[in-house]
């Protein structure tokens, strides 16, 4: 599984990209994480607000860091 | 947002959520009543005498730092439910294709309802001015944004009172639907960096906003809660500190000639003072407060606050991604003027 962390660095984004390590981790999901600072790249997906997170090229979530329960359900 | 569902098992129950914030609402009130006699009877328990200075500066402590943090609670909740419903997709539809004028009056608005953090102003300019979204419209939402917000209305509210939160609010949506329509007129479009310029006239990424469970909405009003009260709170408790200690110690009037209505360079040099400056309203508002206990004019602190957080240094390094340096020049002159007028205008009238 693709993931996709789109933000500019800020600490929500850092959080988000933790989050996501922390359940892949638990739950031994294979993923290929990748954060992208590049703002060309990040409005390129059509995101107004981040941190947002794409997987396999779709943006799943937006404006904030998303609950571990989301993610368990991405992952899952 | 189109995953909200996996945050909201059926399981919860949008009633039992509302009958318990309904509840939570009648403590507010009920505690927020008691307050002056819960803050006497703190006091009381202190070996100070209430009469003396430092007695009747710790009932004052204990008075504001409470009530300011209720208040703020209260609405950053409320702030938080309601942006639920403007995401910034909402916003852009709302805005896309609206002429000046009644397009800078909208924006202004939305910009105050819109969850709005600095690090997505950058994606949000772009979302905006791609989708169709008149230049100076969309400046009008910028300005609007950050400056007009309710954690400086409820500090304004609760420290220096209800008539500058007002007057803040009123001429703080008036400068940026004045300096965003300004913009417009300019005729700027040339000037954003080039690569900007190619997007637009790319189509948006059309994206849809789901509908939102009200449990959804209620549990955005924590989130906000949790996130900005968590932030804020601690510049409260050191600001009004700082506040009682300045209202004891600084002598009354030293002010008056340095930011008095006098002193006509002042507000000119607060503007300055102001632009460097970053922080946010929680950090400011104190600062303000005691200025104006000291005898500064309500203008030239206001076009302070305004500069400090309308004109702030890191979000013209954010938005030089995407402005070019004559743009962001004319944004600082534009902005920088209407606060200029602003604090004048004050000083003038009061």
């Amino acid at each position: 599984m693709d993931i996709k962390v789109l933000g500019t660095g800020c600490a929500k984004c850092r959080a988000t990209v933790d989050l996501i390590e922390k359940i892949a981790a638990e739950t031994g999901a294979e993923i290929a994480l990748e954060k992208v600072e590049e703002m060309r790249a990040i409005v390129g997906y059509g995101v107004m607000s981040t941190p947002a997170v794409v997987i396999d090229g779709k943006v799943v979530h937006k404006g904030s860091v998303p609950a571990p329960e989301m993610v368990r359900g991405w992952l899952a | 947002m189109s995953l909200i569902s996996h945050e909201n098992p059926p399981r919860e129950n949008p009633w039992l959520w509302s009958l318990a914030l309904a509840a939570g609402l009648v403590g507010w009130v009920a505690l927020y009543r008691e307050l002056p006699a819960l803050s006497a009877a703190l006091v009381r328990l202190t070996p100070l005498d209430p009469a003396s200075p430092a007695g009747s500066a710790l009932a004052f402590f204990f008075y504001d730092v409470p009530k300011v943090l209720m208040l703020l609670g209260l609405i950053v909740f409320a702030m938080g439910v309601l942006r639920s419903f403007f995401a910034p997709e909402r916003t852009r539809a709302l805005l896309a294709g609206r002429r000046a004028g009644v397009g800078n009056v909208l924006a202004a608005l939305l910009g105050v309802v819109t969850p709005f953090c600095s690090c997505s102003a950058v994606p949000l300019f772009i979302g905006l001015v791609s989708a169709g979204v008149p230049l100076g419209v969309t400046f009008s939402f910028l300005i609007a944004a950050p400056m007009v917000n309710e954690v400086a209305l409820v500090l304004l509210f609760g420290l220096v009172g209800w008539q500058v939160s007002a007057v803040y609010f009123g001429f703080g949506l008036g400068l940026a639907m004045v300096a965003g329509w300004v913009i417009g007129r300019l005729g700027l479009e040339g000037w954003l960096q080039p690569w900007v310029r190619d997007l637009l006239a790319t189509a948006p990424a059309e994206a849809e906003v789901a509908a939102m469970p009200l449990v959804a909405r209620y549990r955005a009003g924590l989130t906000a809660l949790g996130e900005i009260f968590g932030r804020v709170w601690i510049w409260v408790i050191l600001g009004i500190a700082m506040g009682a200690l300045i209202h004891g110690y600084v002598p009354e009037g030293l002010m008056v000639r340095i930011m008095g209505a006098e002193a006509w360079w002042s507000v000119p040099a607060a503007v300055a003072l102001g632009i460097p400056m970053y922080t946010n309203a929680a950090g400011v508002i104190p600062i303000v407060e005691a200025l104006l206990g000291k005898g500064a004019a309500l203008g030239t602190v206001l076009a302070f606050m305004m500069s400090v957080i309308a004109l702030s240094l890191p979000e013209m390094i954010i938005l030089r991604q995407v402005l070019s340096l004559r743009l962001i020049a004319v944004f600082i002159g534009v902005v920088g003027a209407g606060i200029l007028a602003v604090g004048y205008l004050f000083n003038m009238l009061f």
